[in-house]
């Protein structure tokens, strides 16, 4: 058979010689390989510290987006909902009335939005789904929590901050997540 | 009559009082201290050897190893030693149960009863009274030594078959007959070193070394080769590490066992690494003779403190050599651990030996 790579190599099937069969210069061999390691760069990324740097089309968990005056992007138009191999996301609309305009961008707003964290497998196709920029996969990941409830994730924990009330919140989140 | 009577005890009393205080009680109480340093040093240190182990392992390997509790993870062996203590203990229905309890004991108080022989240091003047630094300085000291490594067999051996299972009995026999094949060679390698030094007391093996030129090392090299895997063989340790090989006897001997009975266990094969460590340094590596330095230049006490430290840096020395064998090497067959036990080891023994004597013979 024709070989298809060059490494491979004929097995040496020659009888050990003496000191082959004495193991102990191998022996000595392979503890200063072992010892040459000891000045070797740890690849470890001390974790919780240390982070390993993302790309930035990672796909973390998700945020809710808001517009340049505050605003709630989201219609509830359920196409991320349709969107989600998943079905993790589910909401309920509702219409906006008057006075919530500074609140809402649209006339229909999700009153109920939740996303189950450990349904959803972060393809990011509820991202692309979106019409009106709502929903983004942030670099945030591994969340904890104590129970299964907390994992589902309401307005409350996806909404970014308000850039006009909590400038200060969103360039933080910002800054963690860049 | 009754005045007779009351004499008599009166005398006995005084007779009893006189040698109470005719015996010296300061003797009594130096060793005390010593002993209970010397245990709860070799503890810490066993203590210590095991957070060592894990990070010589991971240095070894490109990986930062235990760094969480405490400052470079120093509290690792604490968090270690509190979690075995807190496990729950469990003895299995079909064990033996007071052997099951005695093999860890035994185990333990085996390799800690090794380090009464070691000389720790010159000796040390305190209170105007000369203090060794050895428990005791028995002239058979060598052959205690054997005495006792042979004793911690039965550690293994007892705890082993007390669990009544098969992996855990397997691995005690192979324990067993490692040991017995591998202390052959080991003793043989030592008689030459003996015909030399003259002398069964690690004593006088270590001031030999002290005050003469060279240490037993340059002697005996091949002594020493051989007592080094023979002693690697008696701790269970990396590549004869069969009595824990975990792929065919899932855990070995201590199977079966939870708890701080496990940790005495593991305790107990860092100890008996620390011992032999000392035992290598002190029989072929000038013990705590510090190399090119002239103790009496320096107060007695202060050069028995120096002694201390160059035992104890050896004692390092030697059981980084032990870890950075078990991470670079994999354990032998059984066969070949038999094969190299019998048929080379004790060949090569007797060989160093017969030269030996020859040398000695030939007066050089």
């Amino acid at each position: 058979m024709q070989p298809l790579t060059n490494k491979a190599q004929a097995v040496n099937r020659q009888p050990m010689t003496f000191w082959e069969r004495l193991y102990l210069i191998n022996i000595i061999k392979g503890m200063m390989i072992t010892f040459s390691h000891m000045f070797k760069k740890q690849p470890t990324t001390r974790y919780p510290e240390e982070k390993r740097p993302f790309s930035p089309v990672f796909r973390g968990l998700h945020v809710l987006n808001r517009d340049e005056e505050g605003r709630e992007r989201c219609t509830a138009c359920g196409l991320c909902a349709v969107a989600c191999p998943a079905e993790a996301i589910t909401m309920e609309a509702a219409e906006r009335v008057e006075g919530e305009e500074k609140l809402y961008r649209e006339e229909k707003y999700a009153a109920k939005y939740e996303i189950n964290m450990l349904r959803c497998i972060f393809c990011g196709l509820c991202e692309e789904a979106c019409p009106k920029d709502a929903i983004y996969l942030s670099e945030t990941f591994a969340p904890a929590n104590y129970t299964r409830k907390g994992f589902i994730y309401g307005k409350s924990d996806l909404l970014i901050p308000n850039p006009t009330t909590e400038a200060a919140d969103l360039a933080l989140a910002r800054g963690v997540e860049a | 009559m009754e005045i007779h009577l009351t004499q008599t005890i009166l005398i006995k009393h005084n007779y009893i009082s006189m040698t109470i205080l005719a015996f010296d009680w300061g003797l009594v109480i130096e060793k005390l201290i010593l002993i209970a340093v010397v245990v709860f040093g070799s503890l810490g240190i066993a203590l210590y050897t095991t957070f060592g182990e894990r990070k010589v392992a991971a240095i070894l390997q490109d990986r930062p190893g235990p760094n969480r509790a405490g400052p470079f993870g120093l509290l690792q062996p604490l968090a270690d030693g509190l979690k075995l203590i807190m496990k729950e203990e469990i003895i299995p229905t079909a064990a033996n149960k007071w052997l099951f309890i005695l093999g860890p004991g035994l185990a333990m108080t085996a390799s800690l009863m090794t380090c009464a022989v070691i000389p720790w240091g010159s000796d040390l003047e305190l209170f105007g009274r000369k203090i060794a630094l050895q428990i005791a300085d028995i002239n058979i000291g060598i052959l205690y030594v054997f005495a006792v490594v042979s004793m911690g067999v039965y550690g293994i051996m007892i705890g082993g078959w007390a669990s009544n299972n098969k992996f855990s009995l397997m691995s005690s026999l192979r324990a067993a007959s490692q040991a017995i094949s591998y202390e052959l060679a080991m003793g043989l390698a030592l008689i030459a070193l003996l015909m030399t030094s003259g002398s069964l007391s690690l004593k006088t093996i270590v001031e030999q070394q002290v005050t003469g030129n060279w240490w037993n090392i340059v002697y005996q090299p091949l002594g020493f080769l051989l007592f080094f895997i023979a002693a690697l063989a008696e701790c269970n340790r990396t590549p004869f590490d069969l009595p824990e090989a975990e792929n065919e006897l899932n855990f070995g001997y201590h199977q079966e066992y939870s708890s701080m009975k496990l940790g005495f266990y593991l305790f107990a094969e860092y100890i008996n690494m620390i011992m032999s460590s000392a035992i290598m340094a002190s029989m072929y590596f000038g013990g705590y003779d510090l190399p090119f330095f002239d103790e009496s230049t320096v107060a007695p006490n202060i050069a028995a403190m120096i002694g201390v430290g160059t035992l104890l840096i050896k004692i390092v020395l030697f059981i980084f050599l032990f870890m950075w064998i078990r991470w670079t090497i994999p354990r032998f067959r059984y066969d070949q651990l038999m094969n190299l036990g019998w048929k080379t080891m004790i060949p090569l023994a007797l060989f160093n030996l017969l030269i030996t004597g020859a040398l000695i013979l030939a007066n050089l």
